[in-house]
């Protein structure tokens, strides 16, 4: 299925829940933070947070800044 | 001689007055011992998207260090609360910087906008640490909607070019009952040196340490910068002497030699 992820186009495997998404996208489940279609999902939800086909997610962390 | 007293920000008690911005460094991995050198306890950092595979900053972090997330690529006061609620849902703290900017050129914040993210921020409990032009009515703005300090530039992001607002940021340290924190353009020590010997509660640096040709050692002269310059600042500087009034001897004019 297909999602909208950081503005792109991305597929999924069905029912796939976020530590999934996130491990097979290669990020670190423990500094990321996700909004899923508008909503922050707390860390501790990850695991039972399932994805839709079309939900739209912002998947961000820290980077170098000042 | 007295100890110096903390300095206390969002009621957390700092020794250093030096914070470190994290952008720019030719790796991440120098980071650790840039902070170390620094002394920095406040270190900012950016939010942004996550490629795949990509890594982020936090493991180069020393863990004792506060972090200071910005909302850098925020453009009006609701894309920083966006930038903000993200940056609290890390689960490092509840300070964030905020940089609220449109202009591209010279990267200047809304004064506007930044204050009006300020109200939006304090209202969810975050510790709002604004980025602004020394502008009195901004800092006054932000001070009346809850900053716990404002961040004046003394240039441009990324210029090095020094304390170029001086006589702003000095009216800001006289006028606003927040402590000042000076941000943005510095590019050499004896730059926040001088901040610090106005009264300025804290310099952040970024640019001038990772633009450096030895990062770490820069750090370690900035460090000992801004000590310097608020030691200076606690002793009180004596009176300057007008030009046409001449010299005054610093030896005694008696008891010379015949």
């Amino acid at each position: 299925m297909d999602i909208l992820v950081n503005g792109k186009t991305e597929s999924a495997p069905l029912s796939a829940c976020l530590t999934d998404l996130l491990r097979e996208r290669g990020n670190d489940v423990k500094t990321v933070v996700v909004e899923l279609n508008g909503r922050i999902v707390p860390h501790e939800e990850f695991a039972q947070t399932c994805i839709q086909a079309n939900d739209t997610l912002e998947i961000v962390h820290f980077v170098g800044g000042g | 001689m007295s100890a110096d007293i903390p300095f206390i920000l969002g009621g957390i008690p700092l020794q250093s007055r030096l914070f470190l911005g994290t952008g720019k460094f030719g790796a991440d991995s120098l980071i650790p011992a840039v902070a170390e050198a620094s002394g920095a306890e406040v270190i900012t950092v950016a939010m942004r998207r996550v490629n795949k595979n990509g890594q982020g900053i936090t493991a180069h972090i020393p863990s004792n260090i506060r972090l200071l997330p910005n909302t850098s690529g925020a453009r009006t006061a609701e894309e920083a609360l966006r930038l903000a609620r993200l940056a609290r849902a890390a689960g490092c703290g509840t300070w964030v910087k905020i940089e609220v900017i449109s202009d591209t050129r010279y990267l200047l914040p809304d004064g506007y906008e930044t204050a009006k993210a300020v109200e939006l921020l304090v209202k969810e409990g975050i510790t709002a640490l604004p980025y602004i032009n020394p502008d009195l009515y901004v800092a006054r703005a932000c001070a009346e909607a809850g900053a716990a300090a404002v961040m004046p530039l003394a240039a441009p992001i990324g210029t090095n070019r020094g304390l170029r607002t001086k006589e702003m940021i000095a009216i800001l340290i006289e006028e606003i009952d927040l402590p000042i924190v000076v941000d943005a353009g510095f590019g050499r020590p004896s730059q926040v040196c001088e901040a610090m010997e106005m009264g300025a509660a804290a310099c952040l640096v970024n640019t001038a340490i990772a633009s450096a040709g030895e990062p770490v050692r820069m750090a370690a002269a900035f460090k000992r910068a801004v000590e310097a310059g608020r030691q200076a600042w606690l002793a009180g500087a004596g009176a300057v002497r007008a030009r046409q009034d001449g010299a005054e001897a610093s030896s005694p004019l008696t008891g010379f030699l015949q």
